[in-house]
């Protein structure tokens, strides 16, 4: 037998795709993981152990800080989950009926919020609300409704639930999307046999096409839950890196920025902010398990 | 078709909510966009009039003009853009093809090795990313944005352009090799052309996010000379703030280059997503 000869196409090929990702993906991670592990003492780095987590979790300071943005966080989930999600399904589920006039404009017009940069949602929606402006009172008034209007992005109770719709507004497309693709890939035969049946209009939506489409729906869900606790651009473009008023729009993307790149007065604490970086790099991995272990396994796939 | 998919009513009422929805989801951009070309007075007068030939006026734009170098943020979003979808493709084609062409150890956990960085977000590494950029001198060059997005575009590149690779026929690559053509020449000649459409809707995922990005120039590239539009329009935005006319000026033209991608794009895009590619 020959001895195997070495295929050096293979590693061309592969070498640079690697070396790109591992660089600056891969190592930088792990790294940020060892990094968490260490402290700034006399201007070298130390060894600390978890001591950064204690600070983290015991420090009243830090942990205050931390609860508040990781609760703020799930809320920031809650509202994409209810709203977002819903909105999307029931926004496609129109589209994809059959000879609907204009479906295509619509789509395109629907998905224009998603394409435009944080920086631009959050100035323009904060000029809509902006009381000074007073087009949101101003069409409020005209619809009688007038004496509801409060300036939202600037109370404690209601800055983070309107920064959340925000975000909502801008992402409809994604769940739009998606599931307008599975709801479409759904063949005719089988809707064809459910009227058969009897079963139609809306009992066929939510007897049919509902089951079929529940595995995009977790796609989905996995999609928002990575997206939200990863978020940081929006709340930093609208509320500063602050994240006001007094942090109630505070998330885990907000707060490890400010702790690891340092903000006002407070210096740049690399391995505070590695710790950070470590819970939210938990939260997600435990949040993508669940979804693959525990959720995708069980959902029934149906083979057309 | 049965009566109640035929339905007048139900029609008429699909019809009256995506018109609803869109009007929400169109109403900012004309907002901003209509006022960005009205006098300061008009703005606050009557912000949802058009403008016309009385409280038409363009200062917004003249200060935006003066004050920010709009046009070398644009040039900067502009090469990070292209750079990193040019290395994206390149890169991930080649080591998809490597994937799905070739048998070779090991080649399984390529595959689950790369594909990790699909659902974890590279922001994760922010620390380690810029103390890299800090040791290498990369940082405030635009080289370490393209190297970053890179990174970052690899994973779901390499897993959707391998699945359109092995539909690629073996007749034609192995009627190359007893042609006598290398395997670089099978790969750029035969199989590049043929994944086109999957090469172009990997691009226009990856296109949008990193025009878009805030974070990375925020931390790696904040510097004059190598703001990116986005960060260049929040930080111009956030010193004129109680300047309405610039900042309505400065988001209309932050808005329009995007706009004009959506517009050339948009098929292409919806055609990806609704491909099940992503599945």
């Amino acid at each position: 037998m020959k001895p195997p000869r070495i295929r050096w196409h293979i590693l061309v090929f592969l070498a640079p795709a690697l070396l790109v990702y591992t660089t600056i993906m891969i190592f930088p991670l792990f790294n940020t993981l060892r990094l968490a592990l260490f402290d700034e003492v006399d201007q070298a780095r130390v060894f600390v152990g978890l001591d950064n987590f204690r600070t983290l979790f015991g420090d009243p300071r830090w942990s205050a800080s931390f609860w508040n943005a990781l609760g703020n966080n799930f809320w920031f989930f809650v509202i994409h989950m209810l709203v977002q999600n819903p909105i999307g399904i029931l926004l496609a589920a129109i589209l994809s009926h059959p000879r609907l006039r204009f479906a295509a404009l619509y789509r395109t017009a629907i998905f224009v919020p998603t394409i435009l940069s944080f920086v631009i949602v959050g100035f323009a929606w904060k000029l809509i609300l902006s009381p000074i402006w007073g087009i949101a009172p101003e069409m409020m008034d005209s619809v009688g409704l007038g004496d509801f209007f409060q300036p939202w992005l600037g109370l404690e109770g209601t800055a983070l639930t309107t920064l959340a719709l925000i975000s909502v507004w801008q992402f409809v497309g994604i769940p739009l999307m998606l599931i307008y693709a599975a709801l479409l890939s759904i063949p005719e035969e089988i809707l064809e046999a459910g009227e058969c049946d009897g079963i139609t209009g809306a009992a066929a939506f939510w007897k049919i096409k509902l089951p079929l489409i529940l595995p995009s729906i977790g796609i989905i869900s996995i999609l928002t839950f990575v997206g939200n606790f990863n978020a940081f651009d929006l709340i930093y473009a609208a509320q500063g890196a602050l994240a006001g008023p007094d942090f109630s729009t505070d998330i885990l993307g907000t707060f490890m920025y400010r702790t690891f790149f340092g903000f006002q007065l407070q210096l740049g604490d690399p391995h505070m902010g590695s710790a950070i970086a470590s819970a939210m790099f938990a939260i997600i991995l435990i949040g993508v398990c669940i979804y693959l272990f525990g959720i995708q396994t069980r959902l029934r796939r149906y083979q057309f | 078709m049965n009566k109640a998919r035929r339905n007048p009513l139900n029609v008429a009422a699909a019809h009256g909510i995506l018109i609803l929805y869109t009007a929400i989801a169109l109403f900012p951009v004309f907002v901003i966009l209509i006022n960005s070309f009205k006098s300061r007075r008009a703005i606050f007068r009557e912000p949802l009039a058009l403008p016309d030939a009385d409280s038409f006026s363009t200062i917004g734009y003249q200060t935006v003009f003066n004050q920010g170098d709009f046009f070398l943020y644009f040039q900067n979003s502009l090469i990070v853009t292209v750079a990193s979808l040019f290395f994206v493709l390149l890169f991930g084609a080649m080591a998809a093809f490597a994937i799905s062409e070739y048998r070779f150890r090991g080649n399984t956990i390529m595959a689950l090795y790369l594909a990790l960085g699909i659902m974890i977000p590279i922001r994760i590494g922010t620390v380690a990313i810029l103390e890299l950029m800090v040791n290498t001198g990369l940082v405030n060059t635009l080289w370490a944005l393209i190297l970053v997005y890179t990174a970052q575009g690899l994973p779901l590149a390499v897993f959707i352009l391998s699945e359109f690779m092995k539909q690629v026929s073996d007749d034609l690559k192995n009627a190359g090799r007893i042609d006598g053509l290398s395997e670089y020449t099978i790969f750029f000649r035969l199989v590049l052309p043929l994944v086109r459409p999957a090469m172009a809707t990997v691009a226009v995922f990856n296109m949008i996010p990193i025009w878009n990005d805030l974070w990375f120039p925020l931390i790696l590239a904040p510097s004059e000379s190598t703001k990116t539009l986005t960060l260049g329009s929040q930080v111009f935005i956030g010193q004129f703030v109680t300047d309405w006319n610039a900042v309505l000026s400065a988001l209309s033209m932050a808005i329009l280059p995007v706009m004009v991608l959506y517009v050339i794009f948009s098929r292409q895009l919806i055609r990806g997503i609704t491909s099940g590619a992503v599945k």
